[in-house]
């Protein structure tokens, strides 16, 4: 059982680089590397890649959420000119294998549906043909025959679900996939001793990262070699490689992911198997290059990323004092029709189930259940947005019900700046942190107390005006533990997230860097850029920064839980130190001094003291690539100059037991934010007057980009809120399979301005005490934006337990309390 | 299925195709003529991910036939700036981040210059309403709209200049 508090003796870190130093790239708002492509439509994306001969594929969609395929007559289709393989499920399982699933005991996902569909959307048969017109045309003349099953969409009568309303029978006789119990610490003396419980009942509708661009693949297979050459826009390619390649039913080698520009993913493209497998399996049955690229209603309905579903049942312990002690709750997630993460979004949750503050223990039941739903995966926060929304609305709850300030509540609870390292009862480990100063800097930037006499008067004035507050985590930098730890049986449990870097100098003194996952949206290129430059002293202009493909890859694993700058600030130093190495060996030689009396400055290396007595790199870089013979005659000083080097993660250790998970998850980044909402009370809309967002990721390599997921984030956050949610009705059937009906935030739902303050408190564990921030804004703005509706609306006694806060439900909430307030009223 | 021929100018170079008449704008632009900077997000016309101006007005080619752009002037991202020689508004999202996966830039963009012809210098207001055309999923918009003003005063600068 771990115990939380101060780690008296903290683990040391292995960092080869303090934060404490003078820097003069990393920390400045260099313009993106990445940008100049874009902007004169030059990027790569997936549907860019055109290969010779190349085939184009359409899915046939399942319409119906749950049935049995009888018969699939595919001869009207195979007979169009132009049609070159129409797959079905019967034909894809001879071919493919099921595809990849971190659940243990897994649960069996195939690229075309076998014998069963188990939501709408799902793929029943793959067509490829000359144009993808022409696959559309043919997918229109395959008849199938289904007979309907039971479609289970409430995920309460999921549970109790029997016979043919079971997805997956083989797995037990009701449609729970998991359901596990975690108790961590004294939860039930805690509770038994409480001064105070505080009990709610919270709802967080599915929703989805549906980035503009769609996800797609374009395959080709060598039948000389045969090997599978696959573009897709995954962004863990390199991690999941191997997984593509045992669905295809070939050994890994015989697969090369290449990869491209991804338009945007916030988790959703991280672990791409289905788009890739399908093209493969197209490329093989033809014998020509294929491209698949969903169109807008496979991404909707089909795209196995759906974010969490989750209905919690959430009790928080206080004593006399105020002082929260435990938290207790039941969740029940509707995962949907498959479980290729397992309970991992559990698991992440678990790596911050106690917010900033000080719980002493912690107790957890969680029911995973399926549905007739698109499965979920990840997006950005991967359950632990949740978790944020779940600690801090009954943290706004405990204000409510025991009249206590919201800031001063929360104040008193926080884990304090000298309390780090701190452990919290999962196992896991807070690095650093500094809440109250967050809060402070916050509560200023928004002239907090200005705003409350503001509040009081146009309250006066008949206006309903709230301000939020929510005090959140980020963690950043998964181990890989949290994928498995929760699986009943243990299966495939990797213990590893590296990440690496190769560099190369050339003999002119130009740098290329390969890094092992694209851009996203997040800025790996200037990142990267911007450490070697800081590292060398070059000139970021001088360096340029491409992606390995699986063939020529080293250990990557790719952005994901708010890591991937920490992880590449850790790949490029440690290649760089190598390459600096060298670089003074060869200066040395040339400048006739020692390499410890050697220093980088300005793109050159010099004699410490010395002004003048230096060469530069390029003049080092042409020696060490053509003058081998110049040079002492050592075998371990080979020609060239490059390095690779693989960064593991900084800090981690495996789970101890189920009631302490080791650290897994330990690179704490923090967030305040503090919106002023106004609520009309006629229709619903809920409008913004103002917004501070204060947000500390430790060093952060470029403040303008770590802004842009600051805002991004908290955008995605208030969509999360306000606007976003995929609803299935009675038999299954989905009601946002466009971008009509799944509202995303556009301008005018959003405040006018972001303000954003940075308080910069360094990991003690990372290259320059970097943290993760690319999660950013949406771990926090959900709970931030219903405590403030909640609190414009306090003179109605309006709660607010469950998003999205659409018009329509705050109608009917504020409708409600109307009506409790005034019983009379609503019978006349 | 029967194809037509369409003559369409895009970007000022004249080109002769035979397409079929069902042949979405969009496709046409990115597959026959080989612009891929426009890009294709929800397909039915409300992300804006696709615009491209036609005749110069801001144009979904998602939901525009090719056929439809017969006789008529197309204008992509690719009549911008090149990577050496950013255009002001090019500059101007570069300057002010206001851009991150770069997936609905260049209908940005496109919407941008059309509005920009109308007014060469628009308010952050007229800036935000016209803005709430297109979806970013990335940015917020914030530092979209901090771009479009950036690029107005670098446009005033080029005139000053001149």
């Amino acid at each position: 059982m771990a115990e939380a508090g101060k780690i008296l003796s903290p683990p040391a870190g292995r960092h080869k680089e303090r934060p404490d130093q003078r820097l003069n790239v990393i920390g400045t708002r260099m313009l993106r590397k990445e940008d100049p492509r874009f902007l004169v439509g030059r990027g790569r994306f997936v549907d860019d890649i055109a290969l010779p001969n190349m085939a184009h594929a359409a899915v046939l969609r399942s319409p119906h959420a749950h049935a049995r395929i009888r018969s699939i007559d595919k001869r009207a289709a195979m007979a169009l000119p132009g049609v070159a393989a129409v797959i079905s499920g019967d034909e894809a399982a001879r071919e493919t294998g099921p595809l990849p699933c971190f659940a243990s005991p897994p649960v069996e996902q195939r690229c075309i549906a076998l014998g069963k569909v188990r939501h709408v959307g799902e793929p029943v048969a793959l067509v490829v043909a000359d144009s993808r017109y022409l696959a559309e045309d043919a997918v229109a003349l395959i008849k199938v025959e289904y007979e309907p099953l039971p479609a289970v969409s409430d995920v309460m009568e999921a549970i109790n679900s029997r016979g043919d309303a079971v997805l997956h029978p083989e797995r037990g006789p009701n449609n729970v996939a998991e359901h596990r119990q975690y108790v961590f610490g004294p939860v039930e003396q805690e509770f038994a001793r409480a001064a105070h419980v505080v009990k709610r009942h919270l709802r967080w509708a599915r929703s989805g990262g549906q980035p503009i661009e769609t996800c797609g693949a374009v395959a080709s297979f060598d039948e000389g070699s045969e090997k599978f050459t696959i573009y897709v826009n995954s962004s863990m390619y390199n991690y999941i490689g191997f997984t593509i390649a045992t669905a295809l039913k070939v050994a890994s080698h015989q697969v090369n992911i290449v990869p491209v520009d991804a338009g945007g993913s916030f988790g959703s493209k991280l672990f791409l198997h289905k788009v890739a497998v399908l093209a493969g399996l197209g490329a093989r049955a033809s014998g020509r290059a294929v491209k698949y690229i969903e169109d807008r209603i496979d991404n909707n309905t089909a795209c196995d990323n759906h974010g969490s579903d989750r209905t919690y049942d959430v009790e928080l312990a206080l004593d006399s004092n105020y002082r929260m002690t435990a938290l207790r709750y039941k969740v029940v997630d509707d995962y949907g029709a498959y479980l290729q993460y397992g309970l991992g979004t559990h698991g992440n949750g678990f790596s911050q189930t106690v917010g900033p503050y000080k719980i002493r223990a912690v107790g957890a039941e969680i029911y995973a259940v399926f549905t007739n739903k698109c499965q979920q995966g990840a997006c950005r926060g991967f359950g632990s947005e949740v978790t944020n929304f779940m600690i801090e609305r009954i943290v706004d709850a405990a204000v409510d019900e025991l009249r206590l300030d919201p800031i001063q509540f929360r104040r008193d609870n926080f884990i304090q700046p000298d309390e780090f390292p701190y452990q919290i009862p999962t196992g896991n480990l807070y690095d650093s942190g500094n809440y109250p100063g967050a809060l402070d800097l916050a509560l200023q930037l928004l002239d907090y107390h200005a705003w409350r006499d503001k509040q009081q008067l146009m309250r006066t004035q008949g206006r309903y005006v709230g301000i939020g507050v929510a005090s959140c985590q980020e963690k950043g930098v998964f181990s890989a533990t949290e994928f498995w730890m929760l699986n009943r049986v243990r299966g495939f449990a990797l213990t590893s997230s590296p990440e690496s870097a190769s560099i190369k100098i050339d003999a002119t003194g130009k740098a290329v860097i390969s890094l092992h996952a694209p851009c996203c949206g997040n800025s790996p290129e200037t990142v990267a850029a911007m450490v070697l430059a800081e590292q060398l002293s070059m000139d970021p202009a001088d360096i340029s920064v491409t992606y390995s493909d699986t063939d020529h890859g080293l250990p990557g694993t790719g952005p994901g839980g708010s890591r991937y700058t920490v992880m590449i600030a850790g790949a490029v130093t440690g290649a760089a130190k190598i390459i600096k190495e060298k670089l003074k060996r060869v200066a040395s030689h040339m400048l006739e001094a020692g390499p410890h009396d050697l220093e980088f400055r300005d793109g050159k290396i010099g004699v410490k003291g010395a002004s003048g007595l230096e060469v530069s790199i390029a003049e080092v870089a042409t020696r060490a690539h053509f003058f081998r013979l110049s040079l002492p005659d050592d075998p371990d000083l080979t020609s060239g100059l490059d390095a690779s080097y693989t960064y593991d993660h900084p800090l981690a250790t495996l789970p101890k037991s189920d009631s302490d998970f080791g650290i897994f998850y330990p690179i704490m980044g923090h967030m305040c934010h503090m919106p002023v909402v106004e609520v009309d009370a006629k229709t619903g809309q809920v409008s913004f007057l103002d917004y501070v967002a204060v947000h500390d990721c430790g060093t952060m390599v470029n403040p303008m980009t770590v802004d842009g997921h600051v805002r991004g984030g908290t955008a995605q956050g208030i969509g999360t809120a306000l606007l976003e949610q995929f609803e299935y009705d009675k038999n299954g059937q989905p009601q946002q399979t466009s971008f009509q009906d799944y509202l995303m935030p556009r301008v005018l739902n959003l405040p006018p301005q972001v303000r954003i303050g940075h308080l910069v408190t360094p990991s003690p564990y990372t290259e320059y005490g970097v943290k993760g921030a690319g999660e950013g804004g949406r771990m926090v703005a959900p709970p931030a934006v219903a405590c403030a509706i909640e609190d414009a609306l306090r003179p109605l006694g309006v709660r607010i337990d469950s998003l999205p806060v659409t018009p329509a439900r705050l109608r009917a909430l504020i409708r409600e309390a109307e009506a409790r307030k005034a019983p009379s009223l609503r019978l006349a | 299925m029967t194809e037509v021929e369409v003559n369409v100018t895009v970007n000022g170079r004249a080109f002769r195709r035979r397409i079929e008449p069902r042949l979405l704008l969009s496709d046409f632009i990115r597959h026959d003529i080989g612009l891929t900077g426009t890009h294709v997000g929800c397909e039915n016309g409300v992300c804006g991910a696709c615009t491209v101006l036609l005749d110069g007005l801001a144009t979904r080619s998602c939901c525009t036939l090719a056929v439809q752009a017969g006789g008529r002037n197309v204008e992509t991202v690719e009549s911008l700036g090149r990577v050496n020689n950013l255009s002001p508004l090019q500059r101007g999202f570069w300057e002010k981040h206001g851009l991150q996966c770069g997936y609905c830039t260049p209908g940005m963009l496109m919407l941008v210059t059309e509005l920009l012809r109308e007014n060469p210098n628009p308010d952050r207001e007229t800036i935000r309403l016209r803005l709430n055309d297109n979806i970013c999923r990335c940015t917020g918009y914030e530092d979209i709209i901090s771009s479009v003003e950036r690029a107005v005063e670098l446009m005033r600068g080029e005139k000053a200049v001149r």
